[in-house]
């Protein structure tokens, strides 16, 4: 669509206008903030995880090369918390990808409540994260909270202590990950279930394919564009997330929940390791680029158009 | 579409489950706010507080400098959200109209941001905002959110200027306008509403932003609302568990308004980014 509209405003006119770096004038105020702010420091970062940089240091900065990288290696602190960043990551995404599309189906059907679906997930989507951290808190209270009022309503003992218990903290916070994005997940969902065409829907049903056959044949391809970039999306932002964590158990009992970024933001602020945080930084970075590259595969197989 | 009544029963069943998954947290949050201190103390909270009272809301206030931390907030808000949508919205509509190599880069960078670990970004950003004496400052933090909020900016206004029809700024060409004409009454009007509802994106981007602000202010003066929310927490994280879900409710409300005004506008938007692109 794009192609043909540029194509009509081929315009002497706009050809002139293409030339005269008028262009140039409106981009520059974004691209110098951009280039200054973002390209700039992210070079800058990956420079100093190969100097010895510290907080406070009153020696000259040295490079080091690979030091820190080799240091990282052996460093069993950060590996522990870069497997639990991809448990929780997967923990958090795969759950809310398949509760999103659940009730992206539900909402898709001509149902009552659908309204209310869509005012509630407001609140998850709009609400600071450290108040979602909060929130979960007072849920999980071990005495004030309501989760463990219920069990004990119940009469299914006492309840715990949720985000300081060494086997229920992780899973804990994965509850408050899937809660938190899953409305994003599922509007996404309802948009590529919206897109699917109708007529095909009926044509399937008269043909006499069930409800899993229709959702295979027809539901899923036209949806798969859509699902593998929320995906994507999704798991990166998790693996990348801090403030939730932080406020729900600052990565305790025991390093329990230590995300990678809450560990390199402790080295680098806490502990003043400017280069060895970098360091960090950069082996995250190059476990996120794998990802996409391989969300960018999948969607040039996904044979999307443009 | 034909579905059994049973099917039917079973699809309300789910949604009704869905819908208590999604709502408990925040009505327990709120009526832990309005909870006197002997309901939240006994060992069987209850549900909705017998009596109600406002006291927890006036104690959080003593505890902490919410009323400072929330003017610190708005102020960085509506300076990033302003800066963010005058510097995007040229760029944005040089993105939409001309397919050059310019507008492909921008599109790549966008989807790249996404990615960024800010642990990477915030040491040097540390750094040079320190060599410019913009630690522990609300302007600091204000050029770090319109660089933060810039992507999806952009994104979302690449949408609304492609909605723009072309040919109503050719038509306004054949009669004669200049091009500066065009862009303030033929484009600016029509893209108003969308530049409002980025405005207000970035606004509650920055908003409820933590990270950032927990690094780059260090005195409780410059403070804003999340990282003051974060103080009630205490050291052991032993909290006061009213006046917390009080502060924290407050914090909550100017989001959950601007998002309900704007829900449709940002779904569509990152809806027609996600799929189009």
């Amino acid at each position: 669509m794009a192609a043909t509209a540029t194509a009509r405003s081929d315009t002497a006119r706009d050809h002139r206008y293409r030339r005269d770096h008028g262009a140039w004038f409106l981009v520059l105020p974004a691209l110098v903030p951009i280039l200054v702010l973002s390209v700039g420091p992210l070079l800058y970062g990956i420079a100093l995880s190969l100097t010895d940089a510290q907080s406070g240091r009153t020696q000259a900065t040295t490079w080091t090369g690979t030091l820190n990288f080799r240091d990282l290696l052996h460093d069993t602190l950060f590996w522990d918390s870069f497997r639990i960043g991809l448990v929780w990551a997967f923990g958090v995404t795969v759950p809310q990808f398949v509760l999103a599309l659940g009730l992206a189906l539900l909402l898709n059907q001509n149902l009552r409540l659908r309204w209310l679906a869509r005012a509630l997930a407001i609140i998850p989507w709009a609400m600071p994260e450290v108040v979602v951290g909060i929130m979960w808190r007072l849920v999980y209270h071990p005495d004030a909270g309501v989760l463990n009022e219920t069990i004990r309503d119940l009469g299914l003992g006492d309840g715990r202590d949720w985000l300081t218990g060494l086997a229920t903290a992780l899973p804990a916070v994965i509850v408050v990950g899937v809660w938190s994005g899953m409305p994003q997940t599922t509007v996404a969902l309802l948009a590529g279930l919206q897109n699917t065409p109708q007529e095909l829907h009926e044509a399937a049903a008269l043909d006499g394919a069930g409800a899993w056959r229709r959702f295979r044949t027809v539901t899923w391809p036209a949806l798969r564009p859509v699902a593998l970039a929320i995906t994507a999306l999704q798991f990166i932002w998790n693996f990348n997330s801090f403030a939730l964590v932080y406020v729900l158990t600052s990565g305790g009992p025991g390093g329990r929940t230590r995300l990678p970024m809450l560990f390199a933001y402790e080295e680098a602020f806490r502990y003043g390791q400017f280069g060895y945080a970098a360091a960090m930084g950069c082996v995250m970075v190059a476990v996120i680029s794998v990802m996409l590259a391989l969300y960018l595969v999948g969607r040039l197989r996904g044979g999307e158009p443009r | 579409m034909r579905t059994g009544r049973a099917g039917r029963a079973g699809q309300y069943l789910a949604l009704l489950a869905y819908l208590v998954f999604l709502a408990f947290p925040f009505l327990w949050l709120v009526s832990t706010a309005f909870k006197p201190p002997g309901e939240l103390a006994s060992l069987h909270p209850t549900w909705i507080p017998r009596n109600p009272t406002l006291e927890n809301f006036r104690q959080a206030f003593g505890e902490q400098p919410l009323l400072r931390a929330a003017a610190n907030s708005l102020v960085i808000a509506l300076a990033a959200a302003l800066v963010a949508v005058v510097v995007a919205t040229p760029m944005a509509y040089v993105t939409a109209r001309h397919r050059t190599r310019l507008s492909k880069a921008v599109t790549g960078w966008v989807v790249v941001s996404q990615a960024f670990p800010f642990v990477l970004l915030i040491i040097p950003l540390f750094l040079i905002l320190k060599n410019l004496q913009l630690v522990n400052t609300l302007t600091g933090l204000v050029l770090v959110y319109v660089v933060w909020s810039l992507p999806f900016a952009l994104w979302m206004l690449t949408g609304y200027v492609r909605a723009v029809p072309a040919e109503l700024e050719e038509a306004a060409a054949v009669d004669g306008a200049g091009r500066a004409r065009i862009l303030v009454s033929v484009t600016a009007p029509l893209l108003a509403p969308g530049i409002a509802a980025t405005a207000m994106f970035a606004f509650i981007t920055a908003w409820n932003e933590f990270f950032f602000a927990l690094v780059l202010l260090k005195t409780p003066e410059k403070q804003t609302l999340p990282v003051v929310l974060t103080h009630f927490l205490g050291a052991e994280g032993v909290a006061d568990l009213g006046p917390l879900a009080a502060a924290a409710f407050l914090a909550t409300i100017p989001s959950l308004v601007i998002f309900a005004i704007i829900q449709k506008r940002i779904t569509g938007g990152m809806l027609a980014g996600a799929v189009k692109h």
